[in-house]
């Protein structure tokens, strides 16, 4: 291989080779270590390809292509890397379709490389023929189909860029078999921009100086943080603009760990189960400094109530979400890693400690009404809450946690407690439910230095199970916490609160999980008894390799506080 | 509630397959009808152009526009009402010929197509109310046929939009985005 400068390979040539070599090639140049992925007919060149690279990609074989998608969503969010899958056409290819509609929700960079069939066969119904560029329309940030070999390696290189830049997100190249098959000269350039494309628009400066001069003058402000600061490497910039102004600050689902949940300044997370005070105190607020988020209705409950009285500055890559649900006074399109210090260079230092006391008395309050009887029940079956608070406590607030969707997730949030960023892997947009067992195993291959544990429901691991198969054979050794109630809890809790407690379908009858797990070569213990917790998640830290601790909690538990869907934040329920 | 009016939006976009049903998708998923789409090769070469008109709010289309706008191969989208176009449909008549419709034909400024001995093929271009006023003069002589384009327009503004955005993306290709993160 020949590279035309000795900065960063830019441009490669390379001898001919077969368009699936080339495909490896490209990975290669794009600083690809690890692939999750599955065979399969129209993809098999590749694959054959791939057994002369083993030695440079690490290929994790999942059990089911939507743990693939989700495996490398794992890997993605706890590196900041791009996470690559590897799949066949047809069925293999749908397959994919639920995690790269996750990773659109969730801004998560993956390429995914489905196989498709000959090019001479397309459009004729052939076996194990989708047409999957159609179908993933909707749910990637782009997609092309490659029919010759020679197209490769552009097409890679334009699939790393886009997935890679500005808002990321996942992109498709759908490969057919005998451009994999064919030959041609390689030759890789690496891209820097697209004619019509605008990864990160440029920051106003008018609109820096007009945010700044609303920061200044107000009194009641709350800073809004989102997963754009920690897709952005913010959290340092986000960081010098809190010290400077003063102002309390709060976090969605998935902005959460980019400031350490102890925190002077942190008032808690926002949302349908967040914290009592940023969601009550949202009507008192003046300014709202909404940064790298989306304002998901999640998050907002009424969009025509949230932070009525509040001037909106808006900090945001995307310039599509500015303005999508709540309106900017001040839009500042960027990002936030130039946008924040442009911030803070131009504001005053202030001293907002009386306003963010208001906040802990909030705490106080919901410590007293919701956190105690949730951590420390007066008698019964474990808690969910309890449960986590020990995981938490053994792990000193410094594991990656991985969730499932439902219950256990919002429990996971709330009491978890985090100490630095990139620490919480989540389906926050989505909402996809068997998300996190494939999730953990991405997690732990892409922060192999760090504890991983994955809280997960009984409902959420049937959904993914087989996926303990790709953990026995991969040997990924993640901690797994199963909360299990025998209910689909989040549903259920619906169902109780707003459908007159008929539990329609939601009661589960499960299979035993301690031989399940053991089949896959799991250690497993099971407890019921509170006294036994500590232990046992004791046990599962200090085991070697995976771990499944199933925890059987209270059956019929509800996650509070709650804003009840499309209500105002600050009618946000206790009970 | 804001009321609807008509909008008439441009599209540029590179000639990529499978674009069009990508961008009326943004239509879909808000609901908003498309009332005529035009596709062809823009003035400037390798570069698509898209017509669209649409009925709806001024809150909805900005939205829209920024939809079409995050989709990778799309250049730049313009909005315009229509008072800052000139715009213009063609319609197609196949008539039942008759000394009716022949008088009818001349006093309405049309284009006589094909003659034939027992039919007439008459174009007319305007707007969409000239076109349909004529269908509806037609009708009782017995239209065999009609059919409609979807709208083409210009702006009225003196500014050629999409050569400044171009101009300015060629500055901007000069100086290349730094890449955020690693791979």
């Amino acid at each position: 291989m020949n590279t035309s400068s000795s900065e960063a390979r830019q441009t490669v040539d390379g001898p001919r080779m077969t368009g699936s070599q080339a495909l490896l090639e490209s990975f290669l140049i794009e600083g690809v270590d690890t692939l999750f992925g599955y065979p399969g007919g129209a993809i098999i060149p590749v694959y054959d390809a791939l057994y002369d690279y083993r030695d440079r990609l690490r290929h994790i074989l999942v059990r089911h292509e939507q743990g693939a998608v989700h495996a490398a969503q794992g890997y993605a969010r706890v590196s900041g890397r791009v996470g690559v899958c590897l799949v066949t056409s047809g069925p293999g290819a749908t397959n994919t379709v639920t995690g790269l509609a996750d990773a659109l929700m969730d801004s998560t960079p993956l390429v995914l490389v489905t196989g498709q069939v000959g090019s001479e066969l397309l459009g004729t119904d052939a076996f194990q023929e989708t047409n999957f560029v159609g179908i993933t329309q909707a749910v990637t940030k782009w997609n092309c189909q490659v029919k010759r070999t020679e197209d490769i390696p552009a097409a890679m290189a334009k699939a790393f860029y886009v997935a890679r830049s500005g808002r990321p997100g996942p992109v498709v190249v759908d490969i057919t078999k005998d451009a994999q098959c064919g030959t041609a000269p390689f030759h890789y350039e690496k891209i820097a921009s697209i004619r019509s494309y605008v990864p990160v628009p440029e920051p106003d400066p008018e609109c820096i100086e007009e945010a700044a001069r609303l920061i200044d003058s107000a009194r009641r402000p709350l800073v809004m943080v989102g997963q754009g600061v920690i897709l952005g490497n913010a959290e340092t910039a986000l960081r010098a603009f809190l010290d400077k102004s003063g102002m309390p600050v709060a976090s969605t689902l998935l902005g959460l760990s980019a400031v350490p949940t102890d925190d002077p300044q942190y008032v808690g997370m926002l949302g349908m189960h967040g914290n009592y005070g940023p969601n009550i105190r949202n009507r008192e607020c003046d300014l709202i400094v909404a940064v790298g988020m989306r304002f998901d209705d999640r998050v907002t409950g009424s969009p025509k109530h949230f932070g009525e009285h509040a001037k909106v500055i808006h900090l945001e890559i995307d310039p599509a979400e500015i303005g999508k649900i709540i309106p900017a006074d001040v839009p500042v399109a960027g990002d936030v890693r130039e946008t924040l210090p442009m911030l803070t260079r131009l504001i005053h230092r202030r001293d907002h400690s009386d306003w963010i006391a208001g906040f802990r008395a909030c705490d106080r309050i919901e410590e007293e009404r919701i956190i105690r009887p949730a951590l420390h029940p007066a008698g019964g079956r474990i808690h969910m809450g309890e449960a986590v608070a020990a995981v938490a406590r053994a792990y000193e607030n410094d594991a990656v946690v991985v969730t499932d969707v439902g219950q256990q997730q919002m429990f996971a949030a709330r009491y978890f407690g985090f100490r630095r960023t990139r620490s919480l892997v989540t389906s926050g947009g989505l909402g996809t439910m068997g998300f996190g067992l494939p999730a953990a195993i991405g997690a732990k291959l892409g922060a192999p230095d760090r504890d991983v544990v994955l809280f997960v429901g009984d409902g959420g691991l049937q959904m993914t199970i087989q996926e303990l198969g790709t953990i026995f054979q991969s040997r990924v050794p993640v901690k797994i916490v199963l909360l299990n109630n025998s209910f689909l809890g989040m549903v259920r809790q619906w169902q109780e609160l707003f459908y007159d407690s008929r539990y329609s379908f939601t009661e589960l009858t499960n299979p035993d999980f301690g031989m399940i797990a053991r089949a896959n070569g799991l250690s497993y213990r099971c407890v019921e008894r509170r006294e036994e917790l500590d232990d046992a998640v004791a046990e599962m830290k200090a085991a070697e390799g995976a771990s499944l601790l199933e925890v059987r909690v209270e059956h019929q538990e509800n996650v509070f506080p709650m804003v009840p869907a499309g209500a105002p934040v600050s009618e946000i329920r206790f009970e | 509630m804001e009321t609807e009016q008509e909008y008439i939006i441009t599209v540029f976009s590179e000639n990529k397959v499978g674009l069009l049903s990508q961008i009326t998708t943004v239509f879909t998923c808000r609901n908003v009808n498309i009332e005529s789409l035009t596709t062809s090769e823009s003035a400037l070469q390798g570069i698509h152009k898209f017509t669209i008109v649409v009925r709806t709010t001024p809150e909805t289309v900005e939205k829209i526009v920024r939809q079409v706008e995050k989709k990778i191969d799309v250049l730049k989208t313009f909005v315009y009402t229509a008072d800052e176009v000139v715009q213009q449909e063609i319609a197609l008549y196949k008539v039942t010929r008759s000394s009716s419709v022949e008088q009818l034909v001349r006093q309405h400024n049309v284009r006589i197509l094909e003659v034939d001995t027992d039919y007439i093929v008459v174009e007319k271009t305007g707007h969409k109310e000239e076109t349909q006023a004529l269908f509806r003069l037609l009708q009782p002589y017995g239209v065999q046929q009609f059919v409609r384009s979807g709208t083409v327009a210009v702006i009225k503004s003196r500014r050629e939009l999409l050569n400044e955005y171009l101009e300015e993306l060629e500055k901007m290709r000069r100086q290349p985005e730094p890449v955020r993160t690693g791979a």
